[in-house]
């Protein structure tokens, strides 16, 4: 009788152990799988950038023909985006890469405003290619810093709520931050109207 | 929750559109878009089964039944036909959940007119739902048009990477860029909901058990009662009758069933994919605004949809079932009324 009650605790310790070991690998196996959301989505926004890297010099280009007045306008594109691509090879920091990101957006928008007033530039074919591609950049890139921060969001939670955040602390799992834009030209940035 | 999300109606946009709403709060309660995929792939799994069981069920009633009918109707003749029936049933089943599974999209696709789209046809409509995928995290569907002028939009496949959505020309020729996002977004919803894959396989079911009642009415046509019948042995004729009554009841209800079930899911998901898409957009205003334009609409898709096929759509493309529905929330409609989910959607702006 002894023995048989002994067994039966010795048992039910391992039976335990083993489930206790399960809930811990499923915790730290979303932990790391929403990290790896968080990296996939970080590197969309890099694609994205990377895009909008691509178009600028393009754009610039076919401005440049038509707007003729507007040299410091097209100096700080071209600025803001050789600002914007030598910070995205280093390392920069995320608040550091948003403000010049920021800065380009800003500025990029202000380029297409300044376009409303050359109608023959505005009639040009290239140009509104152009134009399209560049409103979907930004909508990509606004998308993608969207995801990022979703699937940053969803780890943080996970990382900050118990009792994952046991296991996001035993395994030094570090804090993501989000993309936020930072720049004060931006966050002035007028409500836009639709009809 | 100021500033408007990414949107590109106009060049203005682009100085503001960086600046974003940051959360929304588009799904009801504690649902999220994780939940959702769970579900599906839950009652996909569940409807497969169902309809496995399903085909069984019918395929020993209708041979059974067939038989019976012959005039032969002793027991150890019913049981094996049963069984037989049973396994045929079976067979068939598996071949649609397998057809569905694999060629379920590729036909739907087809039975729509839907045509492959080239991205250089319609640079707008690509990026657009290249955006609307990049929101989501999704990788890039295959995208089609319709070559109609009634205003709709569907998606389908069984799953996110092996999806496809469709819009017809007329739609595409109506909308904003911004509107256009909403419909894409809400199409992205579906595929990001697992709902293509339910909906998928919810078509192929209907079409399953309709397939095999015509069938049974076919056969029941064309079987002559036996000569020299033993109908006269009274346990035989009770046993033949019993079955002659399942069968029909079978047939009868079982298109009525499904269809109800169908219909009740699908408007339980219009409601959720509508939050979904304002979820990835974190804009009300350009879905609202599309589907305005979608009420104001009264073409039916005559050629593309069917009943089967109906609960694919953004609004309901046959036209009969939309004037039901818009005058009451009726049983039989496959998607809610088109100002309900207005209202809903301009209650998120908010």
């Amino acid at each position: 009788m002894a023995i048989g009650g002994g067994l039966l605790v010795g048992l039910v310790v391992v039976g335990i152990f083993l489930v206790l070991v399960f809930v811990v690998m499923g915790m730290y196996n979303a932990l790391v799988r929403r990290r790896i959301d968080t990296d996939n989505a970080w590197s969309q926004i890099d694609v994205q950038l990377k895009r909008r890297y691509d178009l600028i010099p393009n754009l610039v280009e076919t401005v440049k023909g038509y707007a003729t007045h507007e040299k410091g306008t097209l100096e700080a594109v071209i600025q803001a985006r050789n600002q914007a691509v030598s910070l995205s090879g280093g390392q920069a920091s995320v608040a550091q890469r948003a403000e010049a990101e920021g800065v380009l957006g800003a500025t990029l928008g202000r380029l297409l405003a300044i376009s409303e007033a050359y109608p023959d530039l505005k009639a040009n074919a290239n140009f509104g290619k152009l134009q399209e591609e560049l409103t979907s950049t930004e909508n990509r890139i606004g998308f993608s810093r969207q995801h990022y921060n979703d699937t940053v969001a969803r780890y943080e939670e996970s990382r900050q709520a118990f009792p994952t955040n046991l296991i996001a602390g035993a395994f030094n799992f570090q804090k993501k931050d989000y993309f936020n834009t930072t720049s004060a030209v931006e966050r002035e940035a007028p409500k836009v109207s639709f009809t | 929750m100021s500033g408007p999300g990414p949107r590109g109606t106009n060049l203005q946009s682009l100085a503001a559109q960086p600046q974003m709403r940051e959360r929304i709060k588009a799904y009801p309660g504690t649902v999220t878009y994780l939940d959702l995929i769970a579900k599906n792939k839950r009652s996909s799994t569940l409807l497969m089964i169902l309809m496995i069981i399903l085909a069984m069920l019918m395929g020993c009633v209708i041979v059974a039944a067939v038989v019976a009918y012959g005039g032969r109707s002793a027991p150890e003749q019913l049981i094996p036909s049963a069984i037989l029936g049973g396994v045929a049933g079976l067979g068939a089943a598996l071949i649609a959940a397998a057809w569905s599974w694999y060629g379920g999209a590729s036909a739907i696709l087809s039975m729509s007119g839907a045509q492959p789209l080239a991205r250089e046809m319609d640079l707008e409509l690509y990026n657009v739902v290249e955006e609307v995928a990049i929101a989501g995290g999704l990788p890039m569907p295959k995208v089609f048009l319709i070559p109609e002028s009634a205003l709709n939009a569907f998606a389908t496949g069984r799953d996110p990477q092996h999806a496809a959505v469709a819009i017809t020309s007329g739609l595409r020729m109506k909308l904003t860029r911004e509107e256009l996002q909403g419909v894409i977004a809400h199409e992205m919803a579906h595929v990001r909901h697992l709902d293509i894959r339910f909906s998928m396989l919810m078509a192929t079911m209907v079409g399953l058990i309709v397939f095999a009642a015509d069938a049974f009415w076919r056969i029941l046509r064309h079987t002559r009662p036996g000569r020299g019948s033993r109908s006269k042995d009274s346990s035989g004729g009770a046993v033949m009758i019993v079955l002659l009554v399942l069968a029909v009841l079978l047939s009868i209800l079982a298109p009525i069933v499904a269809r109800m079930i169908q219909m009740a899911y699908s408007r339980e998901r219009e409601y959720l994919a509508d939050a979904g898409a304002v979820e990835l957009t974190r804009n009300p205003e350009g879905l609202a605004s599309a589907l305005a334009k979608l009420a104001g609409d009264n073409e039916p898709l005559v050629e593309a949809a069917n009943r089967g096929t109906a609960h694919l759509y953004i609004v309901n493309p046959l036209r009969k079932m939309r004037e039901a529905h818009q005058a009451m929330n009726s049983m039989m409609s496959s998607h809610p009324p088109i100002n309900e989910r207005i209202a809903r959607l301009l209650a998120l702006a908010r």
